[in-house]
């Protein structure tokens, strides 16, 4: 490694009405280094990195690339000084292809106005060999995986002449196999001269790929160290600024009676597609099921089936002791359901809502909240106050509305409704996703006291630490069938290979 | 999203008061307006007005020469509203009582110009106010009720056919059954554009507008020269026969030869509470607005959309009926195959009441009185020819209507622009303080 900075960031100051994104922050990333950007959500990162890329003009401070003052005024700009950003969702035009994609805006043309695809796939090939990026250039994007698109997303930065490149939480969509072979591709890079900042707020992945650690809070730099030495869980104090628990302190299940059963569950899609397939479980009180899979494998379609959103084709549904199959959402729900959505800001929130009239979504049809289809908004009130007390919700009161509010503190108010319900059965679908440290702790904190008090909870969720760490059962999701069930203490790499259909081999 | 909930930060203050409330992003337009909506928002549409006023008045310079205060001027005084400028000591009989009150303006002047204008501002107030609420209504669920139209055409035929056909049924009972059934009318009219779009998923917007022409054809059909409910009397008059001295609603104010204000302006104000409590204070009105706001989360909530947007279009339509049934009771009391195609688009000036008047009660009231005046006013009967040409001045009132209409979707635009003026104020305080 190369102690010369390629990429120098001096008190970088960026506000925005109301509030300072960044304030004041020094970054240096050195040549051939991956240098991992950390922080909570809100924390600054992604500001910072829309700085680097020139998508915002800080309001302070000086970027210097290769040493010299660099004005980077926008995307343009930044990618003529070698930046090179690779979002997490990614920008590829679907219908394409590999080739298309990757020289798009610059593409080789012949006879002065038409597109020379002899001259691109052939340019494609080429620096996905020298990067040791193996794609198929002609491969249209849609068909391909998501690990394979993101490979495209970084050799369109590279096609483009990126010497540093900005990876957005880039494993967020992969599945651990798939991380690992990004992880590879990261260290070939940095082999070979290019510098790399890494964003995440995965602490295992961050201190396993990365040689320095930048960590932000509130829009401050916190510390900047080596990655060598630095463990989880002094990253995640400076993360948080406080002692975190990332592993879920709980006893061991004492399960109960089924209080949800799925029996030969068949779901088919929209399209008529079956997404699940002859599925059977039973979820009991007292304990955590957890259900892994890759995204798209199914769940959604399973979820919606049990909480009476979407018709099943064959199969059964009991709930407590009652036969809820084919009955309508309120039913499943009255049955004793309690469901946190997937989507907590378009499914689990109206976020035009006041918190007080989204904590009544299932109780304003019946006494105390309406009797006779009379409404009395200050019992609503009242009750709010309770719940946002009890659910520790900060950033507002009864009256705020909830799209007010960040993403941990909405997901505390529907956590709020959904156990306030007193529900047999709690469905918590990715109940994490886009948390921060201390907003996962109290969900994670809540889901295992509902546990201990003889619900049955299921658990779906994409993050195998989530799963690994929460579930007292594991069952494996793969093409819409119950591939595997696993006892919590499963490795990693096995639940992997499971996810991704068991026989095939995962190459890392 | 890589950041969910990108937090609104307080509005106006540069400190933050909880840090875990800060985020990555600016607060989009979007954001800021639902703010503003929420803090009342009564100044998007006062500058709505405003704004549409002066483009109105360039362009009545620009194109007829005249000045435009003084056309306001007699727009104003169309409309009556100078009835309220003469203050005095009056009276005010209370209804049903023989007490009277003191009363600053002067309601035994039923004959003046000005008086009379303001009876036709207000005669023409009820229908805006109760077509204003049924496109409100919609909207408050999430749907585009364009077809107040049909709806308030199938309650004013109804309401005639029940006024006029129905003899030796006592006074009340006659009108009650004619308001009713016209109200009921529409609320089928429009409730057939619910069903369509709770089972089908049909846009309201294209079976609203197909319902309209349904219903302007089959009133054009019922009316005309040898229809099924034209005339007895004069079989060369494409017109109804006038319905019954006893189906007709008592006169509040004014001289009943001349159309007077009928006891329907109380029918107007009563449906502005019924709104308001229907919406905020009743499970059905929860359930509308959250259908409104996120048909998705409602369904996850388990209310069924579908439901909502049945019931919602048809008490969209029960209110438009009713405008259309009170308007007959009122003040009509027949129908013509011309009123079919003219008289019916007073429905299409309640959207526009609507989206000024933001949905709410309130506002829908004010809105309705504003473009009340402004139909009254510009009216060729009402407006003062030495002032401005009244064939041109029906135009300038849709020309103003369009541009409330056009501002009311652009009020995200005003608004961005005062942000923008307010952060240049921030970042140059904050240079000071630095």
């Amino acid at each position: 490694m190369d102690e010369r900075p390629v990429l120098e960031l001096r008190g970088i100051t960026k506000r925005f009405p109301g509030i300072v994104a960044n304030d004041g922050v020094d970054f240096e990333l050195r040549k051939g280094e991956v240098h991992a950007l950390l922080g909570e959500n809100g924390a600054g990162k992604s500001t910072l990195m829309n700085v680097v890329y020139g998508l915002y003009r800080p309001d302070e401070g000086d970027i210097r690339i290769n040493g010299k003052a660099a004005e980077l005024g926008s995307p343009k700009a930044a990618i003529e000084s070698g930046v090179g950003m690779v979002h997490q969702h990614f920008m590829l035009i679907p219908v394409m292809t590999v080739a298309e994609n990757i020289v798009l805006a610059t593409e080789p043309v012949h006879s002065g106005i038409l597109l020379d695809y002899a001259a691109a796939e052939k340019r494609v090939q080429e620096i996905s060999t020298r990067f040791g990026l193996a794609v198929d250039p002609r491969a249209i994007v849609q068909d391909i995986t998501v690990g394979q698109q993101q490979r495209v997303e970084i050799l369109k930065a590279l096609y483009r002449g990126a010497d540093i490149l900005v990876l957005d939480e880039p494993t967020a969509v992969l599945t651990p196999p798939q991380a690992q072979e990004l992880f590879t591709i990261i260290r070939s890079l940095t082999e070979q001269g290019k510098s790399i900042i890494f964003i995440s707020h995965k602490l295992n992945e961050v201190t396993e790929v990365a040689d320095r650690i930048t960590v932000l809070r509130r829009g401050k730099k916190v510390e900047t160290l080596p990655a060598a030495g630095a463990t989880e869980q002094g990253l995640a104090r400076l993360m948080v600024g406080r002692e975190v628990l990332l592993r879920v302190d709980k006893t061991a299940a004492q399960p109960t009676k089924a209080l949800l059963s799925v029996e030969g569950l068949t779901v088919e899609d929209d399209r008529g597609i079956e997404q699940v397939r002859d599925v059977s479980f039973e979820v009991k009180g007292g304990e955590i099921v957890g259900i892994a899979g890759v995204d798209g494998n199914g769940q959604t379609e399973l979820i919606d089936a049990i909480a009476g959103l979407r018709r099943s084709k064959a199969g059964k549904i009991v709930i407590g002791d009652e036969d809820v199959t084919g009955d309508s959402c309120k039913e499943c729900l009255d049955a004793g359901l309690g469901h946190i959505p997937e989507d907590r800001q378009r499914r689990g929130l109206v976020l035009d809502f006041s918190l007080a009239e989204n904590l009544a979504l299932h109780d304003y049809d019946h006494p105390p909240a309406s009797r006779y289809g009379w409404l009395y908004p200050k019992r609503l009130i009242e009750k709010a106050r309770m719940l946002l007390q009890e659910f520790d919700v900060r950033g507002g009161g009864p009256h705020t509305r909830a799209g007010g509010l960040s993403g941990g503190n909405q997901q505390k108010v529907v956590l709020a409704r959904e156990i306030d319900r007193n529900p047999k059965v709690l469905i918590a679908a990715q109940p994490t996703r886009g948390l921060d440290v201390g907003a996962i702790e109290f969900v994670h904190r809540r889901l295992v006291e509902e546990r201990d008090e003889g619900r049955g909870v299921l658990l779906v969720s994409l993050e195998l630490d989530e799963i690994l760490s929460l579930s007292d059962r594991i069952l494996v999701i793969f093409e819409g069938r119950i591939v595997g069930e696993f006892p919590p203490g499963v490795s990693e790499e096995e639940l992997g290979v499971a996810m991704t259909g068991g026989g095939r081999r995962a190459a890392a | 999203m890589s950041e969910p909930g990108a937090p609104t930060p307080p509005e106006g203050g540069g400190k933050v008061e909880n840090p875990r409330t800060g985020g990555d992003y600016a607060p989009s337009v979007a954001r800021r307006y639902a703010l503003a909506q929420r803090a009342g928002g009564i100044v998007v549409p006062l500058l709505t007005v405003i704004l549409a006023f002066l483009i109105g008045g360039v362009v009545v310079f620009a194109t007829t020469g005249s000045n435009p205060i003084s056309t306001y001027k007699a727009i104003f005084e169309g409309a009556g509203l100078n009835w309220f400028v003469e203050i005095g000591s009056y009276e005010l009989r209370l209804p049903f009582t023989d007490i009277h009150v003191p009363f600053p303006w002067n309601v035994d002047d039923i004959e003046s110009t000005a008086a009379f204008n303001l009876q036709q501002t207000l005669i023409n107030f009820v229908p805006l106010v109760l077509t204003g609420l049924a496109v409100g209504f919609a909207f408050r669920c999430g749907l585009f009720n364009i077809g107040g139209q049909g709806q308030y055409l199938a309650g004013a035929v109804i309401a005639v056919w029940v006024g006029s056909e129905l003899p030796g049924l006592p006074g009340l009972v006659h009108i009650l059954a004619a308001v009713v059934a016209g109200a009921l009318v529409g609320a089928l009219w429009a409730g057939i554009a619910g069903f369509l779009k709770a089972k089908v998923g049909t846009h309201e917007v294209i079976s609203t507008i197909m319902l309209n022409w349904i219903a302007i054809w089959v009133g054009v059909f019922l009316f005309g020269l040898g229809g099924p409910l034209q005339n007895d009397t004069q079989p060369f008059v494409p017109v109804s026969n006038d319905i019954l001295d006893e189906s007709k609603l008592g006169i509040l104010w004014g001289d009943p030869v001349l159309q007077a204000l009928h006891v329907g302006f109380f029918v107007a104000l009563a449906a502005l509470v019924v709104y308001w409590i229907a919406l905020n204070r009743t499970t059905l009105g929860y359930e509308v607005r959250a259908v409104g706001y996120s048909p998705e989360a409602a369904r996850y909530g388990g209310i069924s959309v579908a439901r909502n947007y049945f019931l919602a279009m048809a008490i969209s339509g029960l209110f438009a009926g009713l405008a259309g049934a009170i308007d007959i009771v009122g003040w009509a009391y027949r129908i013509n195959t011309n009123d079919v195609m003219i008289s019916s688009q007073i429905a299409f000036v309640g959207i526009a009441v609507a989206l000024l008047g933001r949905n709410k009660a309130i506002g829908i009231g004010l809105s309705a009185l504003l473009f009340a005046s402004l139909v009254t006013g510009t009216s060729t009967r009402n407006l003062d020819p030495e002032i401005f040409r009244p064939e041109l001045a029906s135009n300038l009132t849709l020309l103003i209507q369009g541009l409330v209409v056009l501002f009311v979707g652009a009020d995200v635009l005003i608004l961005s622009l005062l942000g923008l003026r307010r952060r240049r104020r921030r970042a140059a305080a904050e240079a000071v303080s630095e």
